[in-house]
């Protein structure tokens, strides 16, 4: 029947479309998973040389507006120009600059696995500013979190905010009002590349070992500096 | 009947309604039940007992609807046994419960061939990521669950790549059998398969899994609750290859026709005896090992979490335990179409019968012995390594014979190079390259550099890919005429093998060099020095991938459109699924044939000793 | 004995592999990994060299018998479909190949535990190593933890630091432990590679020999950065050495009051899991 190569004609092409709906469907869900769109740090220039200034912040939750999939998901969140709070963790920096980097920490101590990275290194004078503090060290059950760029040895551990503080943050984003540490500290970007960050605290509530779930997952506790 | 009515039923419709109605059972039933008492779970919102319960009464939902409990249920209400079901009545049999093998054995082969095609994709995915060093089409985490999924289905599938679709079909026809010895168990065997393939798949909804195929521990407790997309998946798989390996045991050892005695078997029989030894005895081992991978993030069991006294070593050693025999599971069955293969297009007997049978018995029993080498770095005790180093070379002996048989049946013969034959003669190519490989990596002091890396890696896919892959074609050129009924177009399967040998080659054999080079597996991102090599080697991948799909667009063509009826012994074999007429009828056979010798009388005076009867059909 | 086919393909095969297996033996060596970092590493790559050198007269038998049986005995273009000789058997052929591949393989079993057993060549032999080479070892402890390797020199104070670095042509007691997943410390052009578990302690030897730089990177997969988890790694002569311990002391010294005690194991206490 003429008819019924005109059938098997029709059903391969409907094959093929639905074939590659569904492989166009897959591949745009593993491209879109679990990532970072990019936040490009405004740059200054002093004296022909480049600085940025980067404000970031660390919450204990990440809370339903900034993350509907995981509102109880520790996370970092970056500061953009008009003063709004991105979860974003890929951030693109210059190269061959120098960066300011203030930390405000609204989370609590979670303790370092490993006390080497109670002090911090990598960045100038190998020390930080804890609320106008200038400190070398901090005792490793206090970390809350870290930030760490393992390929420029830098390593912050990122001071908590007491037990018994008054008015501590549930829910991201979180007011400047609420209870929370400022970490200041400089680093120096060199050549282009992508480098990554994490955390080394294991701070992710809920998971063995406290190293699952936000711990590895870029958005969260990890992330890249896009130094072009 | 109507359509309406032919919709209603036990059938593969209802399957799926049934699968996502247990979906829910399980899944608020484990809610309502231990959700609340498990203050563990709390914090991230997410209770796992539900995903596991959900997947496990879907699955459960998925057998009823097909049909899988009518039987039992009706012997226990007193109605007289049965082996048939649905074998006749047009195409809808394929797509239900249908106890006529040969019916099983296309679907295993359309089912596999649909997830080895996912599995290819992820490849492809894979060889995308790896174009530039440090460049990120996929997130980092999503990048291996895109390894993971790919090993995982292609490991899960290909193990009864062979078996299922080509011994389900020949086995109780090359015996002079009308059917296996547990027909249902033998659909169930497939249904498993299709129930997890979808689950595995589907963990990209609940965040992957970071682990690669081989689960380890305790980095697999870390995971997001995908990962028990991929222990159920592995489990599911298991029983599926420990209930095929019973059935085809069961089958061969108990239903032989008359005269068919254990010299007269083809020796594709005794690769599936051998097989399916490998899967009886080493996959209930990965069934236990995996639910108490389950159990430790489920119930809060510690079997291998080491920060709670458990230990990670119990859990290599399990996994490990199974997953040699494993890869001898894929490569046996190449073994046994090699061989089974070459006598038809030599024209010549299978050379050396019985020390083909030793070699095949020999990998099975030795294949147990040598699971620690994947270890010998990982600091067991020092005692073992020389132990295992000499097991494993060991075990190359065995390997060995098959090639001796095969090159002494090629020897002096009458050599056609039809599309089966190509096939055959690249395993000997590849798998030659991959065994060699095979040794650099069994010796100890070499594997402290090459455990790991890309060595390895091009090491087993030259083992299952050009072993396994390419005997599965082989084995599909082979046979579908005798399945179907019509021919594939010759010229276009001729190029499918070209295009698919050389960029196979192409692919993995720079893989050997970059592994030298120091790249790990499993590893996004790699140094500059070894970035042409990674750029040559995806560029490749992409080109086998089209010679994939060009297979795929001759399978369609011309078995939906062209459809050129096939003679009933296309190839001159002697062998008896040849003397019926294609497609082989539902009885098989009018009678059941007597035997009087083995099917490789090629350049023997005599009758032919396979006599079957009257075949049925014919009158 | 042979037949005139058989005479021909083991001639051509004794003449190639005349040929083919000295030029292996010589060039092979440029090419194979992981070059002369170490005296491990050196030895891997004679060890791989020998097996390609009994390895090559193998290949040559093969390629010399498909190339001939391929084409010699290949049935001719559209004659009709002709038997070949009934030849099931041959005794002779069959106890040629099983015990000339059983001594092969034999042969190379002995070799391998005769190089793993001078000093492990490189790999993690657990906490009780019995390839225990003599003489004077520095112990330095790797620390694996995700994701990042640290280095702990338990003979000079037990200072603990990010780099590693190794005095030349010195005996080094690489000490392999993680502090969470499964890990593995792979210095590739030292040729040593040890998985880091936790809770065990992975012992390896290594003797360095002159100035390198040297990659390390995780050969065991570990969670999402398993792939960025490397460094690079520096042999300095020896005094150098004593120098730049002496820097990461003082580099340290804030941080030192906090680390545990050097020990071969740890279990990272306390146990975290939420903050």
């Amino acid at each position: 029947m003429r008819s019924a190569t005109g059938f098997k004609v029709l059903g391969v092409a409907v094959g093929l479309a639905a074939a590659g709906v569904l492989i166009g469907l897959y591949v745009s869900k593993l491209t879109t998973e679990a990532g970072s769109p990019s936040y490009t740090v405004p740059v200054s220039s002093q004296g022909g040389h480049k600085v940025v200034d980067l404000t970031i912040q660390t919450v204990a939750a990440v809370g339903p507006q900034l993350s509907p999939a995981h509102p109880d998901y520790v996370s970092y969140l970056v500061r953009d120009t008009h003063g709004k709070w991105l979860r974003r963790t890929v951030w693109k920096l210059p190269a061959n600059a120098t960066v300011h980097v203030t930390i405000y920490n609204f989370d609590g101590a979670s303790g370092l696995r490993n006390p080497l990275y109670a002090r911090p290194q990598g960045v100038d004078g190998d020390v930080m500013t804890v609320d106008g503090k200038t400190l070398s060290v901090i005792p490793p059950d206090d970390a809350s979190h870290t930030f760490a760029v393992p390929a420029y040895g830098l390593v912050i551990p990122v001071a908590p905010v007491g037990d018994n503080a008054k008015n501590q943050c549930g829910y991201a984003p979180c007011a400047m009002s609420m209870a929370h540490r400022t970490i200041t500290f400089t680093f120096h970007t060199g050549k282009p590349g992508h480098y990554r960050w994490q955390c080394f605290v294991p701070c992710a509530a809920g998971w063995i070992d406290g190293f699952g779930g936000p711990m590895q997952t870029i958005g969260y506790m990890d992330g890249f500096l896009n130094v072009v | 009947m109507t359509v309406a009515r032919r919709l209603v039923g036990f059938n593969l419709l209802t399957a799926c309604l049934l699968g996502i109605g247990g979906w829910y059972v399980g899944w608020f039933a484990a809610h309502a039940v231990v959700g609340p008492s498990i203050d563990y779970f709390a914090d991230v919102d997410f209770n796992e007992l539900s995903l596991v319960m959900g997947y496990l009464c879907g699955v459960l939902g998925f057998l009823v609807g097909l049909g899988f409990l009518n039987y039992p249920f009706a012997r226990l209400r007193g109605y007289p046994p049965s082996l048939r079901e649905k074998e006749t009545g047009g195409i809808g049999r394929y797509f239900g419960l249908c106890t006529d093998h040969k019916v099983v054995g296309m679907q295993y082969l359309v089912g596999i061939g649909f997830f080895f095609f996912i599995g290819g994709l992820n490849a492809m995915l894979i060889r995308t990521e790896l174009l530039r060093p440090s460049a990120q089409v996929f997130p980092a985490g999503t990048y291996l669950t895109i390894v993971g999924l790919h090993g995982t289905m292609m490991m899960g599938m290909m193990t009864s790549g062979i078996l299922g679709p080509f011994a389900n079909y020949l086995i109780p026809i090359l015996i002079g059998a009308r059917r296996m010895a547990f027909p249902r168990i033998e659909a169930l065997t497939f249904w498993l398969l299709m129930a997890a393939g979808v689950i595995l798949e589907t963990t990209i909804f609940f965040g992957g899994f970071p682990t690669g195929w081989t689960g380890y521990q305790p980095l697999g407790t870390q995971a997001n609750p995908g990962i028990e997309n991929y222990y159920l998946f592995f489990a599911l798989v298991g029983i599926s290859m420990t209930l095929l390996g019973m059935n085809m045991l069961a089958t061969v050892v108990t239903m032989r026709a008359p005269g068919l005695t254990w010299t007269r078997l083809p020796i594709f029989v005794w690769g599936v005896i051998s097989t399916s030894v490998l899967m009886v005895l080493a996959a209930p081992v990965l069934i236990a090992t995996l639910s108490m991978a389950i159990l430790d993030r489920v119930a809060q069991t510690n079997f291998f979490v080491p920060a709670q006294g458990g230990s990670q070593y119990l859990y290599e050693n399990l996994f490990w335990f199974f997953g040699h025999p494993e890869v001898y599971i894929l490569a046996l069955p190449g073994f046994a179409i090699v061989l089974e293969i070459l006598p038809v297009f030599a024209r010549k007997p299978l050379w050396g019968y019985r020390l083909a049978v030793g070699g095949l018995l020999g990998v099975t029993l030795l294949s147990f012995f040598v699971w620690q080498h994947h270890l010998f770095v990982s600091g067991i005790n020092a005692d073992l390594r020389p132990f295992y180093m000499l097991s494993t070379e060991l075990i190359s002996i065995p390997t060995g014979l098959t090639f001796i048989c095969g090159m002494m049946t090629l020897w002096r013969g009458n050599i056609r190079y039809s599309v089966p034959m190509l096939f055959c003669l690249a395993w000997f190519f590849n798998f030659f390259i991959g065994g060699l490989t095979g040794v650099f990596l069994s010796d100890t002091p070499s594997d402290t550099t090459t455990h790991g890396s890309f060595f390895s890696m091009a090491h087993f896919h030259y083992t299952i890919m050009g072993g396994l892959v390419f005997t599965f074609f082989a084995a599909i050129y082979y046979w579908v005429p005798k399945m179907t009924g019509y021919q594939i177009n010759e010229r276009l399967a001729k190029i499918h093998f070209w295009t698919m040998f050389v960029f196979f080659n192409s692919t993995f054999f720079p893989l050997f060099i970059a592994g030298f080079m120091g790249q790990p597996r499993r590893v996004v991102t790699y140094a500059n020095g070894v970035h042409f090599i990674n750029v040559w080697v995806s560029v490749s991948a992409f080109l086998l991938g089209g010679s994939m799909l060009l297979f795929l667009y001759n399978f369609v063509k011309s078995l939906v459109f062209d459809r050129v009826p096939a003679p009933a012994d296309p190839w001159g074999s002697k062998s008896i699924e040849w003397q019926l007429p294609s497609p082989v009828p539902v009885q098989n056979f009018d009678r059941i044939p007597v035997f009087s010798g083995d099917p490789y009388g090629y350049g023997e005076t005599g009758p032919t000793p396979v006599p079957a009867g009257a075949p049925a059909g014919m009158t | 004995m042979l037949s005139s086919d058989g005479r021909k393909v083991v001639t051509a095969w004794i003449v190639l592999s005349v040929i083919a297996t000295p030029l292996v033996a010589v060039f092979a060596p440029r090419f194979y990994a992981p070059g002369n970092g170490s005296v491990q590493a050196t030895e891997q790559v004679f060890d791989n060299t020998v097996m390609t050198a009994i390895l090559t007269p193998v290949i040559c038998l093969l390629v010399v018998f498909f190339a001939y049986v391929l084409v010699v005995h290949r049935a001719p273009r559209g004659q009709e479909l002709r038997d070949g000789p009934a030849l099931r058997s041959d005794a002779t052929v069959q106890a040629v190949w099983v015990t000339l591949s059983s001594v092969t393989v034999l042969f190379l079993a002995g070799f391998g535990t005769y190089e793993l057993l001078q000093n492990g060549s490189g790999g993690g032999q657990g906490p009780s190593p019995i390839a225990n080479p003599s003489g004077t070892k520095i112990p330095v402890q790797v620390i694996a933890q995700q994701w990042q390797f640290t280095y702990r020199y338990p003979t000079y104070g037990g200072v603990e630091t990010p780099q590693l670095v190794l005095p030349a042509d010195t005996y080094v007691e690489l000490h392999v432990t993680s502090l969470d997943a499964i890990h593995s410390f792979w210095a590739y052009e030292l040729g040593v590679k040890a998985d880091a578990n936790p809770g065990v302690d992975n012992i390896a030897y290594v003797k360095t020999k002159g100035p390198l730089t040297f990659h390390v990177r995780c050969a065991e997969l570990c969670g999402l950065w398993h792939g960025y988890m490397f460094n690079n790694g520096r042999v300095v002569p020896q005094a150098q050495f004593a120098a730049w311990v002496k820097s990461q002391q003082h580099a340290f010294a804030p941080v030192a009051k906090y680390l545990p005690k050097y020990a071969t194991t740890y279990y990272p206490d306390p146990q975290r899991r939420a903050g």
